[in-house]
């Protein structure tokens, strides 16, 4: 293992989903002949990402856009349709069972909604051991000081361990989950949207305990978001998705000064906070936004690209570096990027 | 469930006269079924207690209001009707419990296992289903009976056999629904294996609709006993239950002695009403919220 190998590295990651439609949907008339069709909706396609250990990538992109599809084929919950996971240089994406074993300890995540995230019938004290039961990491008899220990660590009172989690707040559920996924002390968390369904007075709190969390577990964090002053609080590096592609991924910094993505334009000229960036008119013309299940030709995001010339349509744009001011890398997948 | 929020249901549960009333009746029925062998005052078992001079003996209830042997009448090899009938419910309380508790034990499992696998365990498990579900459940019942022979055993294991099947469907539709949910994923990125997951994770939370269902199916199971037996299929006839005594006192039925079959009968009907009125007023309380 070489020091400088990334924690994570995902190649050409591709997840389909099949459309379940009827029989009668699916028939159609091909030159005359009767043909079943299978649709897919494209969730993820051939994303290429890498994790350097210690660090916050930040994954943002609207609603539907395959984020969480992309963080749960990371952490083994879908089975990618292509492409691999290597975690510490280890393809992992197919292991099973025991062999998938110790990369669900490496691996935690940390989920949206904190009411369904936490099983209603276990009580605070059985959910945040639980990881450390299935890897035998604590001893029976120290694992409920290790517990309190963690409930401690992450704002709650110990002596809540034997609530369920109905008796506890949004915010102080979130809490629970953060602490069920320290406690099987992991290198990577994959948080999807952890504080999206939280009051905004909690959010700041579960934010700042997310950040003081990483600094003492050294942990790395892929973070989904589509909140963008969360973003650029919080991460190092952002890559932003569309349809299922990455389209721009750079440096915190670098693309909340340059984004040279026309979408990624269109996504930060949403946030009202941020007026270094002003919305030009003309970078968005009106168009239906596309689903994930018929894919056009070109690129993905030129049915509402203010920009889109020929070569859009017939091609797609690979994600391919672009030289970069900060030295940092920058990349980008547009045929005609904005520079100004 | 905790302790607030069983207080809660059972003032929700209050309200209706009707549930009450089958709360009443069912506790009734199953204590005196449990206690029978104090309550009744001979042995029907025991047939060194039968005498042919008091066989079809008139109620005596009928002109002398008190609690004696031969109250509700006698049979025709001079069993006390009453005696007989309270061992009787017993019998059939016991096959309707014990039936009820085998079938949803198979087909909450069942369920349980094809909806959380999915594809084809799931087909195959629910293709099963809905064959046994195209035939009458007498039918497999019977079917059962007749190639396996009498035996309170074997009719609780022929009952569980039609039955299983509600509970499958039930457990394997909010299995389907609770297998959304974040916290079957969280239980999978921890590394927890997937029989824990279904035995430990998901179970507890279906629980709910499969009590519901259990309850309504009692009086069903004990129903399905009763009739069996009375076609002479069931219990045997030296310990008789419900639907064996109806069975024997419809043979005399004609000649005059209505209470052989009409007093076992009446205890079935009382039986499977409050069962009934209880198991609904159940569901009505359980099912909108799901409570958990
Ligand atoms: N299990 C599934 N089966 C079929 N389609 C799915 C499944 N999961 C996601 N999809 C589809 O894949 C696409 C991407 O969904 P995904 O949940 O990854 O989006 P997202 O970026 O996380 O959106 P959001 O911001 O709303 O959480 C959507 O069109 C969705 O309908
Ligand atoms: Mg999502």
């Amino acid at each position: 293992m070489t020091v400088n190998q990334p924690l994570l590295r995902v190649e050409g990651l591709t997840k389909h989903f099949p459309v379940q439609k009827g029989l009668l949907d699916r028939i159609s008339f091909q030159g005359g002949r009767l043909a079943l069709r299978s649709q897919v909706v494209h969730a993820v396609n051939g994303v290429n990402l890498v994790l350097a250990r210690g660090e916050t990538l930040a994954l943002v992109g609207e609603s539907g856009c395959g984020k969480s599809t992309l963080a749960k084929t990371i952490i083994g919950l879908h089975t990618p349709t292509a492409g691999q996971v290597y975690f510490e240089g280890q393809e992992i994406s197919r292991l099973q069972g025991r062999a998938r074993k110790p990369f669900r300890k490496k691996i935690q995540m940390i989920f949206q909604d904190p009411f369904s995230s936490l099983n209603p019938r276990k009580k605070v004290m059985d959910i945040i051991a639980a990881p450390m039961k299935v890897h035998g990491l604590v001893g029976k008899t120290d694992r409920q000081t290790k517990v309190y220990e963690l409930m401690e660590k992450v704002g709650l009172h110990p002596a809540y361990a034997n609530r369920y989690p109905h008796q506890f707040s949004g915010g102080q559920r979130q809490r629970i989950g953060i602490a069920r996924s320290l406690a099987s002390l992991p290198e990577l968390i994959i948080a999807d949207e952890p504080i999206s369904a939280l009051d905004v007075s909690i959010q700041a709190q579960v934010l700042n305990l997310l950040m003081a969390m990483q600094e003492e577990f050294h942990l790395t964090y892929l973070f989904v978001s589509h909140d963008l002053s969360v973003v650029k609080h919080l991460s190092n590096r952002v890559a932003v998705m569309y349809l299922g592609f990455l389209v721009e991924v750079a440096e915190t910094e670098a693309i909340f000064l340059k984004p040279a993505h026309p979408y990624t334009r269109l996504l930060f000229a949403a946030i009202p906070t941020l007026d270094v960036l002003e919305f030009r008119e003309g970078d968005q013309q009106e168009g239906e936004v596309p689903t994930p299940i018929d894919l056009t030709r070109g690129c993905p995001f030129h049915p509402r690209c203010g920009r889109t010339q020929a070569l859009c349509r017939e091609m797609r744009p690979e994600l391919t570096s672009l030289a970069s001011v900060s030295g940092g890398e920058h990349l980008l997948a547009c045929h005609y990027p904005v520079r100004d | 469930m905790n302790w607030h929020a069983l207080r809660e249901s059972w003032s929700e549960f209050r309200e209706s006269p009707a549930g009450l009333c089958g709360l009443f009746l069912t506790t009734l029925l199953f204590l005196a079924a449990l206690l029978a062998p104090l309550l009744s005052p001979l042995n029907p078992y025991d047939l060194e207690q039968l005498f042919l001079e008091n066989s079809l003996k008139v109620p005596s209830l009928l002109d002398n209001w008190a609690y004696e042997s031969f109250m509700l009448g006698s049979d025709g090899q001079g069993r006390c009707m009453y005696s007989a009938i309270l061992y009787g419910l017993r019998i059939s309380l016991y096959v309707g419990v014990a039936s009820t508790l085998l079938s949803a034990l198979i087909g909450t499992l069942a369920g349980l296992w094809a909806g959380y696998q999915g594809g084809r365990t799931d087909t195959l498990i629910m293709r099963l289903a809905d064959i046994q579900l195209s035939f009458p459940a007498i039918l497999i019942a019977l079917v059962i009976m007749s190639l396996w022979g009498q035996g309170v055993g074997k009719i609780i294991i022929a009952i569980s056999a039609v039955n299983w099947v509600f509970y499958a469907r039930t457990a394997r539709a909010s299995t389907l629904s609770e297998k959304e949910k974040d916290y079957v994923d969280a239980a999978i990125s921890i590394g927890v294996s997937a029989p824990a997951i279904m035995l430990s994770e998901v179970l507890p939370n279906i629980m709910a609709p499969i009590i519901v269902i259990g309850t309504v199916r009692i009086a069903n199971a004990i129903l399905l006993e009763a009739t069996l037996s009375f076609l002479g299929l069931g219990v045997p006839v030296t310990e008789p239950s419900l639907g064996a005594l109806v069975n024997e006192g419809y043979r005399v039925l004609f000649s005059g002695q209505w209470w052989v079959s009409v007093f076992p009968g009446l205890a079935l009907m009382l039986v499977v009403l409050g069962i009934n009125q209880l198991g609904d007023r159940l569901r009505d309380i359980l099912n909108p919220r799901l409570k958990r």
